[in-house]
């Protein structure tokens, strides 16, 4: 008789000894374990369920453009502390720590480089820097990444995962919402395309911007995309949400995006996307 | 009248006042110089209480259930008021209000968030929160005064964007997100006011000026103070401190070079008196429909992506 009884069949003690530690990962959707290398040749995405990886700018990048290659700008722009925040915790100090620990200065960072031998602008949110929040280095650097895209004529790519505005900046959060939807109006009349690819998840004042401004809404499957949260939807209507509610899918079905596309296509599908309206894409290629 | 807590004090002497007002004629006389003292007392408590006011407390008076609302306001300034309904693909959101008028002869658009007065009505107008409805509703207004050229005032007074599961079907984000791309790029003038409460996205979905304005006892942030404390500090309770981290009162903006103005309110508060703060809210639209209608159709374009351009607080390394 064992004094501790395991309830759920499913649990995994651990990864067996002689496995160097972080080979095999868990797949969260179903429990099972894939080997690391086999999720980084499918580009963080489980082979067996389809199941997408949190992944951030790092990633996308060496996904998206030619050889990983690209040069980073507006990289030089710091967040600061303009309100004096203080909550639990003074923001001075979750910035700094947010930064020792993600490796990040803030939650986007904006590349230039080639994708598919074709010029681009890809701007890439980070969910690891405080939830993805936007705050005014979000916003100024996109503000950059836009304004080089027009004044380039390179294609635009905004990768969003964000929680929505970054609370401990306030009101100059939420301006960073006009910033870069007012940047968008000019991006748009230059006539430079713009796609925005919505990951897991894409919530609150940046759904309500950028993200819903593409010339292409784009998504990667399963991710939570919405301007409120689930549970303030659900505190407020006092009833459970349909399963599927604010998902990729569900937002492809009521018409709020082009298509869904999974990230081993993503490169492919995007690049032949550009190709085409740029008058590009000859059947030689 | 509705008091506030922080005004308990005042209504304590009102009270008195009334009871002493009430006693019959001949003592009447004898308590006159005692009723003229408290009177007296009441005034300078009012000033000393509005004077210091918390940031919390103007959360409070921004939310006062007597305060004018949009329409209020309109049928105090405007003449020639043609209500307009409708996003011409849904429906008409009740909670966003809006139509050509006119003040002192010059034709204008105004828009504005409407909350209700009673249980009924405030259902009605969905507490001041609108659907993806309202939204394309007031844009498609805007575009009209941009075809006739007319000027647009918006009044911003919102608890938020209706988070309901229809709105988010609808698409709340993408009508909110067009709002502001569109809005920055209109072709007329665009005087923006905060009346009551200027809560995040859902505010700011018409907010976008080249001239913009709080209230004195208006409040405009990111979030709410109670959701912020939920978040940050996991209970409901921070609200107070919530309210004065967030920077959210209109002096606190005119700092942040977020606003461009204050809109001196009535002692005590707009509710206390429709007309003198209605007067105040005209005054300003004068002056700056006046200042803005100099500028060039391209030269309000500019003007007013510049002054978002340039908004937020990050250092250059």
């Amino acid at each position: 008789m064992s004094w501790f009884k395991r309830k759920d069949s499913n649990i995994q003690t651990e990864t067996p000894k002689d496995m160097p530690e972080g080979v095999w990962v868990k797949v969260p959707s179903t429990g099972e374990t894939v080997h690391r290398r086999e999720l980084e040749e499918n580009c963080w995405v489980d082979p067996t369920s389809g199941y997408h990886f949190p992944i951030g700018s790092k990633q996308y990048f060496s996904i998206l453009f030619d050889d990983g290659e690209f040069k980073e700008i507006a990289n030089d722009i710091l967040p600061e502390d303009p309100l004096n925040f203080h909550d639990r915790k003074p923001y001075k100090d979750r910035l700094e720590q947010t930064q020792k620990k993600s490796g990040l200065t803030d939650a986007v960072k904006v590349g230039v480089g080639k994708m598919k031998k074709s010029d681009v602008v890809i701007a890439c949110m980070d969910f690891s820097f405080i939830g993805g929040s936007m705050g005014s280095v979000v916003g100024e650097r996109l503000g950059r990444a836009i304004d080089h895209a027009r004044e380039k004529k390179f294609p635009l790519i905004i990768i969003s995962q964000s929680g929505g505005a970054r609370m401990m900046e306030s009101v100059l959060s939420l301006m960073q919402m006009a910033k870069t939807s007012a940047k968008l109006a000019l991006l748009a009349e230059a006539k430079v395309p713009y796609i925005s690819l919505m990951t897991n998840p894409t919530t609150g004042g940046v759904t309500a911007s950028y993200a819903m401004l593409g010339d292409f809404n784009v998504a990667e499957p399963e991710a939570l995309i919405g301007f409120a949260g689930p549970r303030v939807i659900r505190q407020t209507i006092g009833r459970d949400l349909p399963e599927g509610f604010q998902t990729s899918e569900y937002l492809l079905e009521h018409g709020f995006l082009d298509f869904i596309v999974s990230r081993p296509k993503m490169k492919h599908k995007l690049s032949k996307l550009l190709a085409v309206i740029q008058h590009k894409a000859g059947a030689k290629k | 009248m509705n008091y506030l807590d922080f005004e308990k004090p005042i209504a304590d002497l009102e009270k008195k006042i009334s009871e002493l007002n009430a006693i019959g004629t001949p003592q009447r006389d004898v308590l006159k110089p005692e009723i003229e003292r408290l009177r007296g007392r009441v005034d300078e408590l009012r000033s000393s209480i509005f004077e210091n006011l918390t940031a919390w407390q103007r959360v409070q008076l921004a939310r006062h259930p007597d305060r004018p609302y949009t329409l209020d306001y309109i049928y105090n300034i405007c003449e020639n008021f043609v209500e307009l309904h409708g996003d011409r693909t849904f429906g008409d959101d009740k909670a966003i209000a809006g139509g050509f008028a006119t003040i002192d002869d010059k034709s204008v658009m105004i828009i504005g968030q409407q909350k209700g007065r009673d249980t009924k009505t405030r259902q009605y107008r969905n507490f001041g929160m609108p659907n993806p409805e309202g939204y394309r509703k007031a844009l498609r207004l805007m575009k009209l005064a941009e075809k006739f050229n007319v000027p647009v005032i918006t009044l911003l007074d919102t608890p938020g964007a209706f988070p309901g599961l229809e709105a988010e079907a609808r698409g709340q984000a993408e009508a909110i997100a067009v709002n502001l791309r569109e809005m920055s790029v209109l072709k007329v003038p665009i005087i923006t006011v905060v009346i009551g409460e200027g809560a995040s996205g859902g505010a700011l979905g018409i907010g976008i000026g080249n001239e913009v304005y709080m209230m004195e006892n208006t409040w405009y942030s990111v979030i709410a103070p109670e959701s912020c404390s939920q978040i940050l500090w996991k209970t409901w309770d921070y609200k107070e401190q919530a309210a004065t981290a967030l920077k959210l009162t209109a002096k606190d903006l005119l700092e942040l070079k977020v606003i461009d103005g204050i809109i001196k309110e009535p002692l005590g508060g707009a509710h206390r008196d429709y007309d003198q703060a209605a007067a105040a809210l005209k005054k300003q639209l004068m002056e700056s429909l006046k200042r803005l209608g100099k500028l060039s159709a391209s030269k309000l374009v500019d003007q007013r992506i510049d002054k978002y351009s340039k908004m937020g607080s990050w250092v250059e390394a």
